[in-house]
């Protein structure tokens, strides 16, 4: 215990120590003068930014090492602006680093609980306005206010309600059906099977109706990879092997996990990859996830060629396109 | 007297005479405000604060936040002609047809970065040093909400051009929303206004990007300063500087021109990486749509941990009675983040309940006085930088020849090993920085002389340390473990229970410390020695 | 008929019957190639140079390829049979100097090449002569300075290439430590040739799904991409926020926080 006691004592804040600005006025005079210079360079970085902005025409570049060819408009206004008011930072602080007193101060707290007696006169105070207005023994009123401010705080809520409309069977959707052409995103053109060699892959939409215009929001859930194996690659069973046409399969775009493009093919190990989450799926297996967070494979579109030989959707997609919801069943 | 002063003096006067407020300047303008650069840290954030409304402000005059589609007939000619929304071919104008624009534009990008930089650093200097403590919680509540909604002002700022990578990002925080349980799907059609992308989205973000959120941000930072200047600011130990006191430096004129100068010099800093360093350069990312992708999609380092974890997620989705609870992007988009958060704004409170110290703090901790704090910080910091990793592991893959896989499982693993390391390597670094503490005050500072004795004994000669440094390394508390009996005095056991002991168990990690030298133990060396 | 057929058939086991077809047929196939040789006679001369450029690049290939790819081209288990890949393959994957490959790993990087042009030529009709494929590209036959849009090439370039070879053709990570390699400084015929054979990891893009014409757009499209300048200061590698946040810590916060250091301390 006798240890405790004998802490080493606080010896109180050194003594002050005086700079040379503040003795010797040649050295005040100094820096009286770097501060003002400081200020001047700043003014300096004001007019180069103006000059800049007036007489460098946009689209004039320099070449500055590691930096390569720049902008001489942006970079000059850039620069301008930057000494501008980094020399008015500088002076200032420099400005109270040497020539404003640098004695410290010592202030004193306060401890932030009020004194006993006011403690015990505002709990007082509280009471008896609270009695003034019975807010102990209305408990009706009470209780419907509470229910009138809890209701209330209702309608805004209910005027959200059209932000947007009900999702339905929306999330369900998209535009492939039954005879649906297969056509090049972007150009449009249809495909026929010996369009694409073993290897190839082809991005695709489905093909505008007359008169209809693609959204984003088609392309959201349309999107389509077309890629060509040797049909000897697959490993699928009989269904899914039905939905391919001679090496040909065709899967969602959108990942199954959510939503990004999922387009990089490689083409030797016959693998998809998400550049988002880096899920990757076999397209020999039905893009079965073999690695990252995607838990379901990318749905897969039947194809099949029509009477002029072109690729057609054999049918629409099975499942919903795209990352999971509460409503989706597998 | 001078005429400007007269002037002034009848300023004053009229102001005074309407508001009283010559008695609360003239007691404010002396306020007392201690020097430390790391104090200078949420300064940094404020700044940038302000420097992000006043270019943002100025992108606002071009800007329009409108999904409509229009045909690029602009200054970038490789967009020529390409069809885009009116929202990236404004963001293209200010760009590239508006002088100074994309200078704007940088500086704002930049000052965005450096604002959530900041205060993430300010917040570990909060942390690390004990200043959330009584009677400053409030204070930390209000931080941890600043962090928290910079997070998601940044995400739909960078969202707003409606270039490819930024439709990236909304592409995955819509089906954040839209795995959400139950209300997914209806949220999702909520916010968006149907299926994604819909044409209302950036229009909405707009306004909660540059009115909702900064009103929020203004009114948070003012309760934020205001409990500062109120509460009078923490201080780090030192000779002369007690619970009782702020030593420092007077508002008038000291800190108001240091303070103000800071402001000019974050301005500059952040208008010099808008000249030089481009940021988001979002005409070569291309218009959006949901059919591209360009490989290494990664948001902002704010964002980047999230998808870091989301990356790592194991694939797991649960199907049953015709419903999906997609797990894969629930826990690590969702329930991982809420629990990081909450338990950071609840810290104050479990550290007061696990020490069971209800006093006031205005004195800060060393680090390494407290090495039980210290350990859980450099614990929660080592899990953001593994998942942070994570979240760059393709280009960390193909800069450093490994493989995306690797790092994925590097991660995967390391989001559980790498931080108990780290908080049991950091604790003992903390008591062996303690223990060199008591050896340089008990023996004085090596200097590395060596002197010869007369008998030809060679010694190092130490220094004895100052009296002013012999306090500080001193001054800290000793707390005791809080003892939480298993039984009452009559017998009966303690109704806490489980809870009692777990508190009783955290608060003995929580005091572990090495015993700092007293005078009378210096005394006793002393004599020793002679 | 019946009995001409019977009648012939029952010569085919006469003992002479073997060499007598033999010679039938050898005097048939030299009479054609004769008359072949006669009507072409201005082409003779090319198809001997041919034949032994065929032959000298068949000599490359057994002393420089064949131990992975097979004596004839056949393939084995470390490399694929090149029977049908065509000579722009070979131009492509020769001339980057990706084949012959340095060691085993993952992937092969580009590197100066180990055959002239001469030989990789040679080896280029070799291995055309094996069976027909597309045929390697003239660099002056890429005209793309001349042909192409650059913002159709932007939008094609997006849709089937930004997700391996990122935004701005730098290049990015596939799985198990294979990269799409970037596409700046790369020769115009050589991105023509990997578009149409699909080297390594890439996918084949016929000209069906992406015309010539559009070929030539996305090579303009990434010469223009290469040739901007810096547009808003140092570009900081193309590869998006990654840099861009290593640099506000860095740079950014680590500038003011050396300023606020200096800040704090105390004027001597």
């Amino acid at each position: 215990m006798s240890n405790e006691i004998s802490k080493f004592q606080d010896p109180g804040l050194p003594a002050h120590q005086h700079r040379k600005s503040d003795t010797d006025p040649k050295a005040e005079k100094r820096a009286e003068q770097q501060v003002a210079i400081l200020f001047l360079i700043s003014a300096g970085g004001t007019v180069l930014s103006i000059a800049s902005y007036i007489f460098i025409k946009p689209g004039k570049f320099v070449f500055l090492p590691i930096m390569g060819d720049v902008d001489a408009h942006q970079l000059f206004l850039g620069l301008g602006m930057a000494i501008a008011l980094l020399f008015i930072g500088f002076g200032a602080v420099q400005w109270a680093r040497r020539l404003m007193p640098d004695e410290e101060v010592v202030a004193e707290r306060h401890e932030f609980r009020s004194e006993e007696v006011d403690r015990k006169d505002f709990v007082n105070t509280v009471k008896e306005r609270a009695g003034v207005a019975g807010l102990g023994r209305r408990t009706l009123i009470k209780r419907s206010l509470g229910l009138a401010l809890g209701l209330s705080a209702l309608t805004p809520l209910v005027l959200l309600r059209d932000l947007g409309p009900l999702p339905k069977k929306q999330l369900n959707k998209n535009s492939w059906e039954a005879g649906t052409r297969l056509v090049t995103d972007p150009g449009d053109r249809p495909l026929r099977p010996e369009d694409l060699e073993v290897g190839s892959v082809a991005q695709v939409l489905p093909a505008l109706k007359n008169g209809e215009e693609r959204t984003l929001e088609n392309i959201g859930t349309d999107a389509v990879l077309l890629i060509r194996l040797r049909p000897e690659d697959f490993q699928l069973n009989p269904e899914r092997l039905s939905w391919t046409h001679d090496g040909i399969i065709a899967f969602s775009k959108i990942c199954s996990h959510m939503g990004c493009a999922v387009a990089l093919y490689e083409q030797q190990t016959k693998h998809l990859l998400c550049p988002c989450h880096q899920s990757t799926f076999d397209v020999t297996r039905a893009a079965k996830v073999i690695f990252g967070p995607a838990a379901r494979p990318l749905p897969q579109l039947a194809i099949t060629l029509d009477e002029q030989g072109y690729l057609v959707a054999k049918q629409g997609f099975t499942e919903p396109i795209g990352p999971s919801f509460w409503e989706r069943s597998s | 007297m001078k005429k400007s002063e007269k002037i002034a003096g009848n300023v004053a006067n009229y102001v005074d005479e309407r508001t009283g407020a010559a008695k609360w300047l003239k007691k404010n303008l002396t306020k007392v405000f201690p020097d430390h650069w790391s104090f200078m840290l949420g300064e940094v954030a404020l700044y940038s604060f302000i420097i992000l409304l006043l270019t943002g402000t100025f992108l606002t005059f071009w800007f329009d936040p409108s999904m409509r589609e229009v045909v690029y007939n602009g200054g970038y000619q490789p967009l020529s002609n390409v069809k885009m929304s009116a929202a990236y071919a404004s963001s293209l104008h200010i760009s590239f047809d508006v002088r100074g624009g994309l200078l704007m534009r940088q500086i704002h990008h930049w000052a965005a970065l450096i604002f959530m930089a900041a205060m993430i650093a300010h917040l570990m200097r909060v942390f690390f040093t004990g200043a959330f403590r009584k009677p400053r919680e409030a204070n930390w509540l209000i931080g941890v909400g600043l962090v928290t909604l910079g997070i998601v002002e940044g995400f739909l700022g960078y969202s707003l051009p409606d270039d490819l990578l930024s439709g990236t990002g909304l592409r995955i925080a819509e089906a954040i929303l839209q795995a959400i349980p139950v209300a997914g799907s209806y949220l999702a059609f909520f916010a968006f206004g149907g299926a994604f992308p819909g044409h209302v989205f950036i229009p909405r973000i707009y306004t909660v990007h540059i009115l909702l959120l900064p009103g929020i941000f203004l009114a948070l930072i003012t309760v934020h300063l205001m409990l500062v200047w109120y509460q009078k600011h923490t201080q780090y130990p030192g000779p002369g500087r007690t619970e009782k006191n702020v030593v420092g430096y007077p508002l008038m004129p000291v800190y108001m021109a240091k303070a103000g100068g800071f402001f000019f010099i974050v301005f500059g800093v952040t208008a010099f990486l808008g000249a030089v360093a481009s940021i988001n350069p979002i005409w070569l990312y291309g218009p959006y749509t949901p059919g591209q992708i360009s490989a290494g999609s990664q948001p902002d380092f704010y964002m980047g941990w999230l998808d870091g974890l989301v990356r790592m997620s194991p694939p797991l989705e649960t199907h049953a009675f015709g419903h999906t609870i997609s797990w894969n992007i629930l826990i690590p988009g969702l329930i991982v983040p809420g629990i990081l958060f909450t338990g950071m704004a609840l810290y104050p409170f479990i550290e007061s309940w696990m020490t069971g110290d209800k006093r006031e703090h205005h004195l800060l901790d060393r680090p390494r006085n407290n090495p039980n704090r210290t350990a859980l910080g450099a614990m929660s910091i080592a899990f953001m930088l593994v998942i942070l990793i994570n979240g760059g592991n393709d280009l960390i893959a193909t800069h450093f020849y490994l493989t995306i896989n690797q790092i994925m499982w590097f991660t995967r693993i390391g989001v559980f090993v790498v931080p108990p390391i780290v908080f049991i390597i950091t604790k003992r670094l903390c008591l062996a920085l303690q223990r060199k503490d008591r050896e340089i005050v008990l023996h004085g500072r090596e200097t590395g002389r060596l002197v010869m004795l007369p008998h030809g004994e060679f010694i190092e000669v130490h220094e004895e340390l100052s009296a002013e440094k012999k306090y500080t390394l001193t001054q800290h508390e000793q707390p005791r473990a809080l003892e939480v009996p298993d039984t009452d005095g009559r017998g009966v056991r303690n109704p806490q229970g489980i809870k009692g002991k777990l508190r009783a168990r955290m608060s003995q990690a929580h005091v572990e410390q090495v015993s700092a030298p007293s005078e009378s133990e210096a005394k006793a060396l002393e004599s020793g020695h002679h | 008929m019946k009995f001409g057929i019977a009648k012939l058939s029952s010569y085919r086991r006469h003992r002479f019957a073997a060499p007598a077809l033999l010679l039938v047929a050898l005097l048939g196939v030299g009479s054609t190639f004769s008359v072949a040789s006669a009507l072409t006679a201005s082409k003779a001369e090319t198809q001997s140079a041919m034949s032994t450029q065929v032959s000298e690049g068949k000599q490359i290939f057994e002393r420089g390829c064949s131990s992975c790819h097979g004596l004839n081209a056949e393939g084995s288990k470390i490399a694929p049979a090149l029977i049908g890949v065509g000579a722009a393959s070979v131009d492509f994957q020769v001339g980057t100097g990706r084949m012959p490959m340095a060691d085993m790993s993952q992937q092969a990087m580009r590197k100066p090449p180990v055959y002239n042009a001469e030989q990789s030529a040679a080896l280029a009709a070799y291995v055309a002569s094996l069976a027909p494929g597309p045929a390697s590209v003239n660099e002056a036959a890429i005209t793309w300075q001349r042909d192409g849009n650059t913002a159709q090439g932007g939008e094609l370039f997006r849709t089937n290439c930004a997700m391996c070879h990122n935004f701005a053709g730098q290049g990015g990570a596939l799985s198990q430590g294979k990269y799409a390699p970037t596409l700046m400084g790369v020769e115009a015929k050589y991105i023509y040739e990997a578009m149409i054979t699909g080297p390594q990891s890439m996918p084949i893009f016929n000209d069906k799904t992406i015309s010539p014409a559009e070929k030539l757009s996305i090579i303009k499209w990434l010469k223009a991409a290469q040739s901007e300048p810096s547009l808003g200061g140092a570009s900081l590698g193309r590869t998006g926020p990654v840099t861009e946040g290593l640099l506000a810590w860095v740079l950014g916060l680590g500038i003011l926080i050396g300023i606020a250091v200096w800040l704090a301390s105390k004027a001597r």
